[in-house]
Protein backbone atom coordinates (compact mmCIF):
# COMPACT_ATOMS: atom_id res chain seq x y z
CA UNK A 1 0.00 0.00 0.00
CA UNK A 2 2.26 2.32 0.63
CA UNK A 3 4.37 3.31 -2.21
CA UNK A 4 1.54 2.49 -4.48
CA UNK A 5 2.19 6.16 -5.42
CA UNK A 6 5.91 5.72 -7.17
CA UNK A 7 4.46 2.18 -8.48
CA UNK A 8 1.59 3.94 -10.45
CA UNK A 9 3.90 6.41 -11.88
CA UNK A 10 6.71 4.15 -12.79
CA UNK A 11 3.87 2.10 -14.65
CA UNK A 12 2.33 4.90 -15.93
CA UNK A 13 5.75 6.41 -17.56
CA UNK A 14 6.88 3.04 -18.95
CA UNK A 15 3.52 2.10 -20.80
CA UNK A 16 3.57 5.89 -22.23
CA UNK A 17 7.63 4.95 -23.84
CA UNK A 18 5.89 1.75 -24.93
CA UNK A 19 2.74 4.02 -27.15
CA UNK A 20 5.23 6.63 -28.10
CA UNK A 21 7.78 4.42 -29.64
CA UNK A 22 4.80 2.21 -31.17
CA UNK A 23 3.45 5.45 -32.42
CA UNK A 24 7.17 6.32 -33.83
CA UNK A 25 7.80 3.19 -35.30
CA UNK A 26 4.63 2.68 -36.92
CA UNK A 27 3.27 6.15 -38.28
CA UNK A 28 3.97 7.17 -41.50
CA UNK A 29 3.54 10.94 -41.09
CA UNK A 30 6.85 12.87 -40.04
CA UNK A 31 4.71 15.38 -37.52
CA UNK A 32 3.29 12.12 -36.16
CA UNK A 33 5.94 10.54 -35.68
CA UNK A 34 6.91 13.51 -33.47
CA UNK A 35 4.21 13.80 -31.36
CA UNK A 36 4.83 10.19 -30.61
CA UNK A 37 8.10 11.32 -29.50
CA UNK A 38 7.22 13.67 -27.18
CA UNK A 39 4.52 11.26 -25.73
CA UNK A 40 7.60 9.03 -24.69
CA UNK A 41 9.71 11.81 -23.37
CA UNK A 42 7.14 12.70 -20.90
CA UNK A 43 6.80 9.06 -20.01
CA UNK A 44 10.67 8.95 -19.13
CA UNK A 45 10.63 12.27 -17.36
CA UNK A 46 7.55 10.42 -15.00
CA UNK A 47 9.66 7.43 -14.68
CA UNK A 48 12.92 9.51 -13.55
CA UNK A 49 10.56 11.73 -11.38
CA UNK A 50 9.01 8.59 -9.97
CA UNK A 51 12.37 6.93 -8.80
CA UNK A 52 13.19 9.93 -6.58
CA UNK A 53 10.27 9.75 -4.63
CA UNK A 54 10.07 8.57 -1.27
CA UNK A 55 7.23 7.68 0.49
CA UNK A 56 5.54 10.01 2.85
CA UNK A 57 8.25 12.66 2.65
CA UNK A 58 7.72 16.22 0.73
CA UNK A 59 9.13 18.59 -1.77
CA UNK A 60 12.96 19.22 -1.46
CA UNK A 61 12.34 23.16 -0.11
CA UNK A 62 13.14 24.17 3.48
CA UNK A 63 11.13 26.28 5.26
CA UNK A 64 8.78 26.16 8.62
CA UNK A 65 7.78 22.56 7.52
CA UNK A 66 11.09 21.16 6.45
CA UNK A 67 13.60 22.77 9.24
CA UNK A 68 17.23 22.56 8.26
CA UNK A 69 18.25 19.87 11.00
CA UNK A 70 15.64 17.48 9.73
CA UNK A 71 16.14 17.65 6.54
CA UNK A 72 17.46 14.50 5.60
CA UNK A 73 14.53 12.67 7.05
CA UNK A 74 11.80 15.17 5.59
CA UNK A 75 12.78 15.58 2.08
CA UNK A 76 12.59 13.02 -1.33
CA UNK A 77 15.39 12.73 -3.97
CA UNK A 78 16.20 16.43 -5.06
CA UNK A 79 18.82 14.77 -7.95
CA UNK A 80 16.20 13.24 -9.97
CA UNK A 81 14.04 16.30 -9.83
CA UNK A 82 16.81 18.51 -11.36
CA UNK A 83 17.57 16.04 -13.47
CA UNK A 84 14.15 15.99 -15.14
CA UNK A 85 14.26 19.45 -15.11
CA UNK A 86 17.01 19.54 -17.61
CA UNK A 87 16.10 16.79 -19.92
CA UNK A 88 12.11 18.97 -20.13
CA UNK A 89 13.98 22.24 -21.49
CA UNK A 90 16.69 20.29 -24.07
CA UNK A 91 13.25 17.96 -24.81
CA UNK A 92 11.26 20.68 -26.40
CA UNK A 93 15.07 21.95 -27.68
CA UNK A 94 14.98 18.65 -29.84
CA UNK A 95 10.97 18.84 -30.58
CA UNK A 96 11.81 22.42 -32.18
CA UNK A 97 14.85 20.88 -34.25
CA UNK A 98 12.41 17.86 -35.68
CA UNK A 99 10.19 20.40 -36.08
CA UNK A 100 11.88 22.88 -38.44
CA UNK A 101 13.57 19.92 -40.17
CA UNK A 102 10.00 18.50 -40.53
CA UNK A 103 9.10 21.79 -42.48
CA UNK A 104 12.19 21.87 -44.77
CA UNK A 105 11.20 18.37 -45.48
CA UNK A 106 8.14 18.91 -46.34
CA UNK A 107 9.39 21.64 -48.58
CA UNK A 108 11.17 19.66 -50.82
CA UNK A 109 9.02 17.03 -51.46
CA UNK A 110 5.05 18.75 -50.50
CA UNK A 111 4.69 15.71 -48.53
CA UNK A 112 5.58 14.42 -45.25
CA UNK A 113 4.95 10.99 -45.73
CA UNK A 114 8.25 9.08 -44.30
CA UNK A 115 8.30 6.76 -47.17
CA UNK A 116 8.68 8.81 -49.90
CA UNK A 117 11.64 10.03 -48.78
CA UNK A 118 14.08 7.47 -50.24
CA UNK A 119 17.52 9.33 -50.83
CA UNK A 120 19.36 7.88 -48.31
CA UNK A 121 17.59 4.35 -48.35
CA UNK A 122 19.51 0.99 -49.03
CA UNK B 1 2.80 -5.84 -42.69
CA UNK B 2 5.72 -7.88 -41.41
CA UNK B 3 7.32 -4.36 -40.14
CA UNK B 4 4.20 -4.11 -37.97
CA UNK B 5 5.13 -7.57 -36.49
CA UNK B 6 8.87 -6.48 -35.42
CA UNK B 7 7.90 -3.33 -34.19
CA UNK B 8 5.79 -5.37 -31.91
CA UNK B 9 7.97 -7.87 -30.90
CA UNK B 10 10.51 -5.43 -30.45
CA UNK B 11 8.24 -3.64 -27.99
CA UNK B 12 7.31 -6.56 -26.60
CA UNK B 13 10.57 -7.23 -25.82
CA UNK B 14 11.16 -3.68 -24.04
CA UNK B 15 7.86 -4.17 -22.18
CA UNK B 16 9.48 -7.14 -20.39
CA UNK B 17 12.34 -5.49 -19.55
CA UNK B 18 10.52 -2.34 -18.31
CA UNK B 19 8.22 -5.34 -16.23
CA UNK B 20 11.37 -6.36 -14.65
CA UNK B 21 12.66 -2.90 -13.50
CA UNK B 22 8.89 -2.44 -11.79
CA UNK B 23 9.20 -5.79 -10.53
CA UNK B 24 12.33 -5.24 -9.17
CA UNK B 25 12.09 -1.87 -7.66
CA UNK B 26 12.31 -1.79 -4.14
CA UNK B 27 11.43 1.87 -2.65
CA UNK B 28 14.23 3.46 -0.29
CA UNK B 29 13.46 4.65 3.28
CA UNK B 30 16.06 6.98 3.85
CA UNK B 31 17.85 9.28 1.42
CA UNK B 32 20.65 7.48 -0.60
CA UNK B 33 24.46 9.52 0.25
CA UNK B 34 24.54 12.03 -2.61
CA UNK B 35 21.01 13.56 -1.79
CA UNK B 36 21.75 13.26 2.14
CA UNK B 37 24.87 15.51 1.47
CA UNK B 38 22.72 18.32 -0.73
CA UNK B 39 20.07 18.25 2.35
CA UNK B 40 22.68 18.41 4.77
CA UNK B 41 24.93 20.92 3.59
CA UNK B 42 22.48 23.38 1.03
CA UNK B 43 21.37 25.26 3.85
CA UNK B 44 25.08 26.03 4.70
CA UNK B 45 26.81 26.35 2.21
CA UNK B 46 24.44 27.87 -0.54
CA UNK B 47 21.80 29.41 1.34
CA UNK B 48 18.94 27.73 -1.14
CA UNK B 49 16.34 27.30 0.69
CA UNK B 50 15.34 25.19 -2.68
CA UNK B 51 17.33 22.21 -2.98
CA UNK B 52 16.64 21.86 -7.08
CA UNK B 53 17.72 25.49 -7.27
CA UNK B 54 20.95 25.10 -5.29
CA UNK B 55 21.75 21.58 -7.22
CA UNK B 56 20.86 22.99 -11.02
CA UNK B 57 22.91 26.64 -10.17
CA UNK B 58 25.81 25.82 -7.97
CA UNK B 59 26.23 22.02 -7.29
CA UNK B 60 26.05 21.35 -10.92
CA UNK B 61 26.16 24.74 -12.36
CA UNK B 62 28.38 23.25 -15.29
CA UNK B 63 25.61 21.52 -16.48
CA UNK B 64 23.23 24.13 -16.42
CA UNK B 65 25.64 26.35 -18.62
CA UNK B 66 26.33 23.09 -21.01
CA UNK B 67 22.44 23.08 -21.60
CA UNK B 68 21.76 26.96 -22.35
CA UNK B 69 24.57 26.14 -24.26
CA UNK B 70 21.91 23.63 -26.14
CA UNK B 71 19.16 25.57 -25.79
CA UNK B 72 21.17 27.95 -27.95
CA UNK B 73 22.38 25.77 -30.37
CA UNK B 74 18.77 24.53 -30.99
CA UNK B 75 17.39 28.23 -31.71
CA UNK B 76 20.42 29.05 -34.08
CA UNK B 77 20.35 25.57 -36.04
CA UNK B 78 16.47 26.16 -36.31
CA UNK B 79 17.00 30.41 -37.01
CA UNK B 80 19.72 28.70 -39.95
CA UNK B 81 17.36 25.94 -41.43
CA UNK B 82 14.76 28.36 -41.34
CA UNK B 83 16.82 30.84 -42.64
CA UNK B 84 15.31 30.59 -46.87
CA UNK B 85 12.10 30.01 -45.90
CA UNK B 86 11.56 33.20 -44.19
CA UNK B 87 8.45 34.76 -45.53
CA UNK B 88 9.46 37.82 -47.78
CA UNK B 89 7.92 41.34 -45.98
CA UNK B 90 5.64 41.89 -49.27
CA UNK B 91 5.29 38.32 -50.31
CA UNK B 92 0.93 37.59 -51.13
CA UNK B 93 -0.32 36.42 -47.98
CA UNK B 94 -3.54 34.83 -47.74
CA UNK B 95 -5.98 36.93 -46.22
CA UNK B 96 -6.20 36.41 -42.28
CA UNK B 97 -9.35 37.16 -40.50
CA UNK B 98 -8.37 39.86 -37.98
CA UNK B 99 -7.77 38.81 -34.41
CA UNK B 100 -10.62 39.16 -32.05
CA UNK B 101 -11.64 42.29 -29.85
CA UNK B 102 -10.86 39.67 -26.84
CA UNK B 103 -7.43 38.51 -27.86
CA UNK B 104 -6.65 42.38 -28.72
CA UNK B 105 -7.58 43.53 -25.71
CA UNK B 106 -6.81 40.66 -23.65
CA UNK B 107 -3.13 41.04 -25.02
CA UNK B 108 -2.46 43.99 -24.25
CA UNK B 109 -3.88 44.20 -20.94
CA UNK B 110 -1.92 40.69 -19.99
CA UNK B 111 1.18 41.12 -21.95
CA UNK B 112 3.20 43.10 -18.37
CA UNK B 113 1.54 40.68 -16.34
CA UNK B 114 2.69 37.70 -17.78
CA UNK B 115 6.11 39.46 -17.81
CA UNK B 116 5.92 40.39 -14.40
CA UNK B 117 5.32 37.08 -13.80
CA UNK B 118 8.70 35.54 -15.79
CA UNK B 119 10.50 37.69 -13.75
CA UNK B 120 8.77 37.03 -10.14
CA UNK B 121 9.21 33.13 -11.35
CA UNK B 122 13.06 33.31 -11.69
CA UNK B 123 14.07 36.37 -8.93
CA UNK B 124 11.98 33.82 -6.60
CA UNK B 125 13.86 30.67 -7.78
CA UNK B 126 16.17 29.94 -4.82
CA UNK B 127 12.56 30.41 -1.94
CA UNK B 128 9.94 28.83 -3.96
CA UNK B 129 9.47 26.16 -7.15
CA UNK B 130 10.07 28.17 -10.12
CA UNK B 131 13.59 29.53 -11.60
CA UNK B 132 15.17 30.67 -14.55
CA UNK B 133 13.88 27.89 -16.82
CA UNK B 134 10.11 27.90 -15.97
CA UNK B 135 10.55 32.51 -16.14
CA UNK B 136 11.94 32.22 -19.48
CA UNK B 137 9.32 29.94 -20.74
CA UNK B 138 7.14 32.07 -19.48
CA UNK B 139 8.70 35.71 -21.14
CA UNK B 140 8.56 33.64 -23.84
CA UNK B 141 4.60 32.84 -23.67
CA UNK B 142 4.27 36.44 -23.34
CA UNK B 143 6.16 36.81 -27.02
CA UNK B 144 3.87 34.46 -28.14
CA UNK B 145 0.73 36.35 -27.12
CA UNK B 146 1.81 39.27 -28.93
CA UNK B 147 2.79 36.89 -32.15
CA UNK B 148 -0.88 35.12 -31.97
CA UNK B 149 -2.53 38.96 -32.06
CA UNK B 150 -0.70 39.82 -35.01
CA UNK B 151 0.55 36.64 -37.16
CA UNK B 152 2.56 39.27 -39.29
CA UNK B 153 4.12 41.14 -36.37
CA UNK B 154 8.46 40.87 -36.55
CA UNK B 155 9.70 40.53 -33.55
CA UNK B 156 13.06 42.33 -33.65
CA UNK B 157 15.77 39.58 -33.66
CA UNK B 158 18.39 41.88 -32.89
CA UNK B 159 17.21 42.33 -29.50
CA UNK B 160 16.85 39.10 -28.96
CA UNK B 161 20.25 37.86 -30.11
CA UNK B 162 21.46 41.14 -27.80
CA UNK B 163 19.80 39.97 -24.71
CA UNK B 164 20.54 35.97 -25.32
CA UNK B 165 24.28 37.17 -25.61
CA UNK B 166 24.59 39.51 -22.99
CA UNK B 167 22.90 36.82 -20.33
CA UNK B 168 25.09 34.29 -21.46
CA UNK B 169 28.52 37.09 -21.03
CA UNK B 170 27.13 37.41 -18.16
CA UNK B 171 26.92 34.02 -17.20
CA UNK B 172 30.40 32.65 -17.86
CA UNK B 173 31.78 36.10 -16.19
CA UNK B 174 29.81 35.09 -13.06
CA UNK B 175 31.34 31.93 -13.06
CA UNK B 176 35.15 33.27 -14.07
CA UNK B 177 34.39 35.59 -10.85
CA UNK B 178 33.51 32.72 -8.79
CA UNK B 179 37.27 31.09 -9.84
CA UNK B 180 38.87 34.68 -8.83
CA UNK B 181 36.59 35.64 -5.51
CA UNK B 182 35.52 32.20 -4.50
CA UNK B 183 35.71 28.19 -4.63
CA UNK B 184 35.37 27.55 -8.49
CA UNK B 185 33.49 28.03 -11.40
CA UNK B 186 30.12 29.04 -10.84
CA UNK B 187 30.88 29.12 -7.24
CA UNK B 188 27.82 31.21 -5.56
CA UNK B 189 29.74 32.91 -2.73
CA UNK B 190 30.91 35.94 -4.47
CA UNK B 191 27.80 37.45 -2.47
CA UNK B 192 27.20 37.17 0.73
CA UNK B 193 25.17 34.06 1.63
CA UNK B 194 22.54 35.96 3.90
CA UNK B 195 19.99 34.70 5.69
CA UNK B 196 17.97 31.50 4.38
CA UNK B 197 14.70 32.35 3.20
CA UNK B 198 15.85 35.79 2.02
CA UNK B 199 15.20 38.04 -1.56
CA UNK B 200 18.43 38.95 -0.93
CA UNK B 201 19.98 35.67 -0.10
CA UNK B 202 21.79 32.32 -1.42
CA UNK B 203 24.92 34.43 -2.54
CA UNK B 204 25.22 34.92 -6.71
CA UNK B 205 21.93 32.51 -6.97
CA UNK B 206 18.91 35.32 -7.79
CA UNK B 207 21.09 37.09 -10.13
CA UNK B 208 22.86 33.58 -11.93
CA UNK B 209 19.23 32.36 -12.22
CA UNK B 210 18.02 35.76 -13.67
CA UNK B 211 20.89 35.48 -16.06
CA UNK B 212 18.92 32.21 -16.94
CA UNK B 213 16.00 33.46 -17.27
CA UNK B 214 16.72 36.14 -19.81
CA UNK B 215 18.71 33.63 -21.23
CA UNK B 216 16.08 31.08 -21.91
CA UNK B 217 13.41 33.17 -22.36
CA UNK B 218 15.28 35.04 -25.50
CA UNK B 219 16.30 31.57 -26.72
CA UNK B 220 12.08 30.68 -26.54
CA UNK B 221 10.90 33.82 -28.06
CA UNK B 222 13.52 33.47 -31.11
CA UNK B 223 12.27 29.72 -31.66
CA UNK B 224 8.96 30.87 -31.87
CA UNK B 225 9.35 33.91 -34.04
CA UNK B 226 11.27 31.44 -36.23
CA UNK B 227 8.54 29.02 -36.43
CA UNK B 228 6.01 31.98 -36.64
CA UNK B 229 7.40 33.71 -39.62
CA UNK B 230 7.96 31.13 -42.04
CA UNK B 231 5.81 31.42 -45.53
CA UNK B 232 3.08 29.27 -45.93
CA UNK B 233 3.67 26.34 -47.73
CA UNK C 1 -5.49 11.63 2.74
CA UNK C 2 -3.57 9.02 1.05
CA UNK C 3 -6.80 6.94 -0.47
CA UNK C 4 -7.73 10.15 -1.73
CA UNK C 5 -4.54 10.85 -3.65
CA UNK C 6 -3.94 7.70 -4.93
CA UNK C 7 -7.10 7.51 -6.47
CA UNK C 8 -6.11 11.03 -8.11
CA UNK C 9 -3.01 9.33 -9.04
CA UNK C 10 -4.62 6.52 -10.77
CA UNK C 11 -7.18 8.47 -12.45
CA UNK C 12 -4.48 10.32 -13.60
CA UNK C 13 -2.53 7.57 -14.96
CA UNK C 14 -5.73 6.17 -16.56
CA UNK C 15 -6.39 9.47 -18.45
CA UNK C 16 -2.71 9.75 -19.45
CA UNK C 17 -2.37 6.39 -20.81
CA UNK C 18 -5.66 7.10 -22.94
CA UNK C 19 -4.37 10.47 -23.95
CA UNK C 20 -1.91 8.75 -25.21
CA UNK C 21 -2.86 6.50 -27.32
CA UNK C 22 -5.33 8.91 -28.88
CA UNK C 23 -2.37 11.21 -29.91
CA UNK C 24 -0.10 8.07 -31.56
CA UNK C 25 -3.23 6.54 -33.60
CA UNK C 26 -2.87 7.67 -37.06
CA UNK C 27 -6.52 7.70 -37.67
CA UNK C 28 -7.15 10.92 -35.49
CA UNK C 29 -6.42 14.58 -36.90
CA UNK C 30 -3.70 15.67 -36.94
CA UNK C 31 -4.50 18.62 -34.40
CA UNK C 32 -6.38 16.22 -32.05
CA UNK C 33 -3.52 14.09 -31.87
CA UNK C 34 -1.07 17.37 -31.02
CA UNK C 35 -3.64 18.81 -28.23
CA UNK C 36 -4.02 14.57 -26.62
CA UNK C 37 0.21 14.83 -26.72
CA UNK C 38 -0.19 18.50 -24.32
CA UNK C 39 -2.57 16.74 -22.70
CA UNK C 40 -0.34 13.53 -21.27
CA UNK C 41 2.30 16.58 -20.41
CA UNK C 42 -0.34 18.48 -18.78
CA UNK C 43 -1.80 15.95 -16.52
CA UNK C 44 1.82 14.20 -16.11
CA UNK C 45 2.69 18.08 -14.59
CA UNK C 46 0.09 17.12 -12.57
CA UNK C 47 1.32 13.93 -11.76
CA UNK C 48 4.81 15.35 -10.43
CA UNK C 49 2.73 17.38 -8.19
CA UNK C 50 1.48 14.31 -6.28
CA UNK C 51 5.09 12.94 -6.51
CA UNK C 52 6.38 16.55 -4.17
CA UNK C 53 8.09 17.74 -7.26
CA UNK C 54 6.53 20.97 -7.48
CA UNK C 55 9.43 22.54 -9.57
CA UNK C 56 9.28 19.56 -12.33
CA UNK C 57 5.77 20.62 -12.34
CA UNK C 58 5.82 24.05 -13.03
CA UNK C 59 8.82 23.41 -16.01
CA UNK C 60 6.72 20.78 -17.66
CA UNK C 61 3.32 22.88 -17.78
CA UNK C 62 5.10 26.02 -19.14
CA UNK C 63 7.55 24.06 -21.56
CA UNK C 64 6.55 20.45 -22.41
CA UNK C 65 3.03 21.40 -22.41
CA UNK C 66 2.39 24.65 -23.54
CA UNK C 67 5.66 25.66 -25.82
CA UNK C 68 5.91 22.74 -27.33
CA UNK C 69 2.11 22.64 -28.39
CA UNK C 70 2.46 25.90 -29.70
CA UNK C 71 5.60 25.11 -31.88
CA UNK C 72 3.48 22.26 -33.15
CA UNK C 73 0.63 24.33 -33.99
CA UNK C 74 2.91 27.08 -35.98
CA UNK C 75 4.27 24.43 -37.79
CA UNK C 76 1.30 22.29 -38.80
CA UNK C 77 -0.57 25.71 -39.64
CA UNK C 78 2.07 26.86 -41.84
CA UNK C 79 1.95 23.24 -43.30
CA UNK C 80 -1.07 22.50 -45.57
CA UNK C 81 -2.00 19.71 -46.33
CA UNK C 82 0.04 17.91 -43.84
CA UNK C 83 -2.58 16.00 -42.35
CA UNK C 84 -2.69 13.84 -44.75
CA UNK C 85 -0.57 10.67 -44.91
Amino acid sequence: MAPLMAYIALTTGFVLILIGLYGALTNRNILRMIVAFTVANTGVNLVMVAIGYLHGRTAPILDAAVPVEQAAALIIDPLPQALVLTAIVIGVGVTALMLAYAYRLYETKRTLDISQYTELKW
Amino acid sequence: MIRRLFVILLLLGLGGVFAGLVAGYSPDDTLNLTARYYADHTAQDIGAANIVTAIIVTYRGLDTLGEVTVLFLTAAIVGLVLAQSRRKADAPQRPLPPSGELLTTGTRLLVPLILLLGVYVFVNGHLTPGGGFQGGAILASAVLMLLLTDPLLRIGHGLIAAIESTAGLLFVGIGVLGIVLAGGFLDNRILPIGDLGNLFSAGAIPIIYSIIGLKVGAEFSSMLATLAETEDL
Amino acid sequence: MTPMLIGMSLLLAVTMVVAGVLATRPSQALSISILAAGLVSLLASVQFLLLAAPDVAMTEAAIGSGLTTFLFFFVLGRIRGGDRD
